[in-house]
């Protein structure tokens, strides 16, 4: 296993620096433009000189290149020279990767947006799997019960209803109907300045957080339980099953022990492919609760067609992609012994 | 699922599909579903003929409107008849709903199988995978729909060059999860005693994956099938949201569904018809997913 | 006796003022929250164009002058506007001198001089720096610092308007200590300086986070000691224009909302709710059909919607003006802006000076009026209700970009004109995609592949000789310019080219207002525009926030010194 591991791993650099090269060739390309959003007001051949000082009259191989050196090497050292001091080279006027939008260093802005992605995205998705697990083993385990009725109306009403509907209609509730002074009453735009110091802005910070941890765990937890469900079924009905139940082992026992870990696997893969989502943010979500965060920046960042930044995010996304489906891949080793890679 | 039925039936001739249809019947969920889906199908494909009225038609002095015999939705900012556009909504929205479901689950499984079957696809296909979860979607909209609108517009007319790449646009984007899942379960599945006693009396690959691989991971994909479609519904209402769906002319239920959400409070009706149309065809074709589940699964039969 | 009282005199008037000192004591109200439904990405509004950038930047920078709410240039950092009349703007229009007032003081206590003006010129005229604003400074030859407070901008002809560069929220004065190291090229790596400038401003920034949320604090140093009135404030940024509207309409959690572009039933349901009010105002904004006089068809290749190939039927007045009759203006303004909409029949239908009065009748639908017009000129229904006159149909591709009320304005346009026996097809574009100028795009309103298209258009200040230029014949859009030109409908009349150059030598106001009615009756009466609808701005105040003042004119925050919070 140790061997396989390092073995994807070291095919993970090709991979990656593929990827990236092939996310830069659809940035180019895309039809969109860094000052599509400004005003009309601004004469065409601004537009051109802006362009210009953007570095977009170069070709395309060399703004890519330009784009590796800064993130590859620029950044880590100057990551180095923050946290350490180092100082390697001439570390005054290094050039990082800078958007094109905010003229700031990217790397900067994805810092300064981690906290509240994490704060409510992560959340959600740690409040979706822990309601989706015991829902889709309870399901399966009492088949067409009126609690897996129950549990399959909810979890196809929060699938097919989306966030953008979910999230106008918890903010109509909850920020306009219930009065101010109410203590259900929840603020419709989250504070990202709010600093968590003592027990009433922790409290704040709660109440700020619910409505979009709310509507992002409804729609997680859907679409976990259900594989979760599916899963626990097709292995409830194997002989192993009947084998354990007739060595008498205790109920709890087979279900939890041998039934729910053979039933993993499916459930490993859609929270792998899940977790890097939770730093891509939510962008719906993100947007209708002003929580600012990765997604938002996404999309701004697609929307004024910022190169630099849209690289930038969604190269990170792909290496955390790449760790995640390896770290599904160890898992089902250890889940179910049989497989072996090697 | 009463045991005596099919003891009784015992000595009759029974063929596979018989056995499976008699199982479907029996499971109730299924049946409610079905009927409610093809009800759903009957109504989006007949009811613009019997209702009459033109979606498109924008009756101004009669916008804004509550339900009333003459227009049972109400009507919306313009006057158009929510009746008429909830009908031809679904139209699009089923169309494209089965149509990318069954793409991406054709995608999703073919490549999943390969890959969990075939060691030496593994690699490649999964780093694949990989790269089509990394893609940014919006600027990869953006590039298909620049190079490709007008050449399908001119070759399909607009709507069926449009569907065809909204079709295509989502099928592509939404395969991989299926993949990765059943990847997944074919590498467990591949290490058991009768995959390997398939193997050892010289059973050709093609046929261990069709006879012996692909009725049992069914259940996954069944669940993908079902959150495919509630996806690709909404997944077109995101892009019509943002231009780079369907002309402002063709109503779907995402698009009517994202029009009537900020007239919650003024006109709740707007949203409430298309979210039920939504969640009631997503909710039916998951119930017709377990019942068939259910009816392919020779150890649930036989109880 | 005498003394006594006028000791009691003083004494009671040195306890009046004290109170009203105390009354009216800096950063007295507290906090203050504003929200824009988009993000303020800098506060350096040289490097950044748009509006939410420009209005964040109004509360911290400040240029020489600003317009008012009425569209008047008011003094901000100096005693007067120079005019001619009070020898500030040289005879012959080739020079303004502004004088800087006395004692003024950037935030961080150092004096502002006339250096600082003069750098702020040389730093958006770097032609390398990539300035947003460089067109403010078009046909500057030079400015240079007379004395400590006297700035001389010198242009290189006669400008009859010279109040280009730092008069309006868009060209402030930034400090050159500051910005000393951020010339040119070095303009995009000054980030602190960029997040946090400091101006002259009622506020200065304590915490910019890029594209989020900007925290701001009294400036101490501010010229009027009384101002501004909240200690604190807080510019949200992000979400969309409804969550908005609703966190100042109907939670109260914001005072001020910037842009409320919504549907009017929605905005008015959101106002009954009592928190807060409505505000609109109108400046030149003015949503419009461009018809294409070319072809566009894809068969012409690289020439398609180029003057080549002159379009099959557009170029039929009568076609114009049947499109344009068919149209129920009211109804547009109705349904899609309510209040923040006007009827308009011209292309330039503010400051009320250029208003022209010669194209009423627009506001009227006339649909018989229109069949009898395509009557007349040979265009006979065909067997599915679409005229055609020698083979050519009257079938409409008509495109836009992606917006809720551009989509409903689409289907009832579509409509009218099936009405008159004229085929349309819809299409919508992303914004960032239309508006974007990508040359490798076929959907940039530039090339205009399509018979009609429609969005909004305005211009900065108050002066439209610069948005009158835009239909000249040598704006036409075409490769050989790589389709950078404002002339959309690809319209080429001598007679308005002359118009154009003769505005460009006159400076009487009056004569001026002449030309450009001449030139918008001329666009007009060949229906080559077709103007919908007088857009207005809308923004909404909490019922507790005074002293708001929409400007339509400058940046929406160009008086923020002034807001309090009601007793």
């Amino acid at each position: 296993m140790l061997n396989f591991t390092l073995r994807r791993l070291m095919f993970t650099i090709p991979t990656l620096l593929l990827i990236s090269f092939i996310i830069f060739l659809i940035l180019d390309l895309a039809p969109n433009d860094p000052t599509g959003n400004l005003p009309l007001t601004i004469p065409p051949e601004v537009r051109a000189q802006i362009r210009t000082s953007l570095g977009l009259d170069e070709p395309m191989y060399w703004r890519y290149l330009l784009w590796c050196k800064q993130f590859f090497i620029n950044e880590p050292l100057n990551l180095l020279n923050q946290w350490f001091g180092w100082c390697i080279g001439d570390c005054e006027n290094r050039l990082r990767v800078t958007s094109f939008l905010t003229r700031s260093p990217v790397v900067d802005l994805i810092a300064e947006r981690m906290p509240q992605t994490l704060w409510v995205v992560g959340m959600s998705y740690v409040v979706g799997v822990l309601i989706a697990l015991p829902i889709g083993v309870i399901s399966a385990y009492k088949q067409y019960s009126w609690f897996d009725q129950f549990g399959t109306l909810i979890a196809m009403i929060g699938f097919s209803v989306p966030t953008f509907f979910t999230g106008v209609l918890m903010i109509v509730i909850f920020s306009v109907m219930i009065p101010q002074d109410s203590m259900f009453w929840l603020p419709s735009i989250y504070d990202t300045t709010l600093k968590v110091v003592d027990w009433p802005s922790f409290v704040q910070q709660m109440r700020q957080m619910a409505m979009p941890v709310m509507v992002l765990a409804l729609f997680n937890a859907a679409h976990i339980s259900r594989f979760m469900r599916a899963s626990m079924l097709d292995n409830l009905s194997q002989d192993y099953v009947r084998t354990a139940r007739a060595k008498g082992l205790k109920e709890k026992t087979v279900l939890l022990v041998h039934v729910l870990r053979n039933s993993m696997i499916p459930v490993v893969t859609v929270i792998a492919l899940g977790i890097p989502q939770v730093f891509g943010g939510a962008i719906i979500t993100e947007q209708i609760f002003k929580v600012n965060g990765l997604g938002q920046l996404l999309i701004i960042g697609i929307q004024n067609s910022d190169i630099p930044l849209v690289q930038t995010l969604t190269f990170l996304f792909a290496v955390l992609i790449v760790i995640f489906n390896l770290v599904a891949d160890v898992l089902y080793g250890l889940l179910d012994p049989r497989i072996r890679y090697d | 699922m009463t045991d005596t039925d099919t003891l009784e039936d015992d000595r009759k001739y029974r063929s596979l599909w018989g056995d499976v249809w008699s199982q479907f019947r029996s499971h109730r969920g299924a049946m409610l579903g079905s009927v409610v889906f093809i009800t759903i199908l009957l109504a989006v494909a007949i009811g613009p003929y019997l209702w009459g009225l033109d979606p498109n038609f924008a009756d101004v002095r009669h916008r804004n409107q509550g339900m009333s015999w003459g227009h049972p939705f109400g009507t919306d900012q313009l006057g158009h008849d929510m009746l008429a556009q909830v009908l031809q909504g679904g139209r699009i929205s089923i169309a494209v709903g089965l149509t990318a479901m069954a793409l991406s689950l054709f995608l999703g499984t073919f490549i999943g199988v390969l890959a969990g079957y075939f060691k030496r696809l593994d690699g490649l296909l999964m780093r694949g995978t990989d790269l089509f979860l990394a893609l940014p979607i919006l600027p990869l909209l953006l590039v298909i729909i620049m190079l490709f609108r007008d050449t399908l517009r001119s070759m399909f007319g607009p709507e069926t060059g449009i569907f065809i790449l909204i079709v295509f646009i989502i099928g592509i984007t939404s395969w991989m999860q299926t993949a990765r899942i059943v990847r997944g379960d074919v590498l467990a599945l591949k290490e058991r005693e009768f995959i390997l006693a398939a193997n050892s009396i010289g059973t050709p690959s093609r046929r261990v994956i069709l006879r012996h691989i692909m009725p049992n991971i069914l259940s996954p994909i069944m669940v993908s099938a079902t959150l495919g479609i509630a996806t690709a519904i909404i997944t077109e209402s995101a892009l019509s949201f943002l231009g780079l769906g369907f002309p402002s002319d063709f109503p779907t239920w995402g698009r009517l569904l994202y029009d009537g959400t900020q007239r919650i409070t003024q006109a709740p009706t707007r949203v409430i018809w298309p979210g039920l149309a939504i969640s009631l065809t997503v909710l039916s074709v998951n119930f017709i997913g377990d019942g068939l589940r259910d009816a392919l699964d020779p150890r649930i039969r036989g109880r | 006796m005498k003394l006594k009282y006028l000791v009691a005199g003083t004494l009671g008037a040195a306890l009046l003022s004290t109170t009203a000192m105390a009354q009216m004591e800096r950063g007295r109200d507290g906090n203050a929250n504003i929200i824009y439904w988009q993000a303020a990405s800098t506060l350096n509004p040289y490097l950044s164009g748009g509006t939410k950038d420009i209005d964040a930047a109004s509360m911290v920078l400040e240029p020489l002058a600003h317009y008012d709410e009425n569209g008047n240039m008011v003094p901000t950092l100096v005693d007067e506007i120079p005019t001619v009349a009070n020898g500030g703007v040289s005879a012959d229009l080739t020079s303004i001198t502004w004088k800087l007032s006395e004692g003024l003081k950037w935030s961080d206590g150092t004096p502002v001089t006339s250096a600082d003006v003069v750098f702020t010129a040389n730093y958006c005229m770097d032609e390398t720096g990539g300035c947003q604003q460089s067109a403010k400074f078009g046909g500057v030859k030079s400015v240079e610092a007379l004395d400590d407070l006297t700035v001389k901008i010198t242009f290189d002809g006669p400008k009859p308007f010279p109040y280009g560069p730092f008069v309006g929220a868009t060209t402030p004065i930034l400090q050159a200590a500051q910005f000393a190291n951020c010339m040119g090229t070095a303009a995009p790596t000054c980030t602190e300086q960029n997040f946090g400038p400091i101006g002259t401003g009622p506020f200065t920034v304590t915490e910019f986070r890029a594209n989020d949320t900007i925290s701001l604090a009294a400036n101490p140093n501010y010229r009027d000691p009384s101002k501004p009135a909240f200690a604190t404030l807080t510019f949200k940024g992000g979400g969309d224009a409804a969550a908005a509207a609703r966190s100042v309409l109907e939670t109260g959690e914001f005072d001020y909302a910037w842009n409320l572009q919504l549907a009017p039933e929605v905005l008015a349901d959101m106002e009954a709710k009592g928190q807060g009010t409505v505000l609109s105002g109108f400046g030149p904004l003015v949503e419009r059909l461009m018809i294409n006089l070319t072809d566009p068809d894809p068969k012409w290749g690289d020439e398609r919607s180029t003057v080549a190939h002159p379009h099959p039927f557009m170029t039929d007045p009568a076609v114009r003006q049947a499109l344009s009759m068919a149209i129920d203006r009211p109804l547009l303004v109705e349904i899609g802006y309510g209040k923040a909409g006007k009827v308009t029949c011209n292309v330039l239908p503010s400051p009320a000076i250029y208003d022209s009065p010669n194209n009423a009748g627009c506001e009227v639908q006339d649909i018989a009026g229109a069949n009898a017009l395509l009557d007349e000129a040979g265009w006979v229904r065909g067997a599915d209700g679409v005229r055609e006159k020698d083979g050519v149909r009257l079938s409409i591709l008509y495109q836009t970009s992606t917006n809720a009320v551009r989509q409903d304005f689409q289907a009832l346009i579509k409509q009218w004109w099936a009405e008159i026996g004229v085929e349309t097809e819809l299409k919508n574009i992303d914004a960032a995609v239309f508006f974007g100028g990508d040359q490798s795009s076929p959907d940039t309103f530039q090339k205009l592949y399509a018979d009609v298209e429609m969005y909004a258009n305005n211009f900065d200040g108050t002066d439209p000789e610069a948005y009158m230029g835009n239909w000249q014949c040598s704006e036409i859009p075409s490769p050989d310019n790589a389709w950078l030109g404002g002339n959309m409908p690809r319209y080429c009349n001598p007679d308005y080219d002359k118009l154009v150059k003769e505005m460009a030598g006159t400076a009487d106001i009056n004569e001026r207002a002449r030309l450009a009615i001449a030139m918008n009756d001329m666009l007009m009466q060949s229906y080559t525009i077709i103007p919908l609808v007088h857009r207005g701005n809308v923004a909404a105040r909490s019922n507790t926030l005074e002293g708001v003042k929409l400007n339509v004119w400058d940046s929406d925050l160009w008086n923020v010194a002034d807001w309090s919070r009601a007793k």
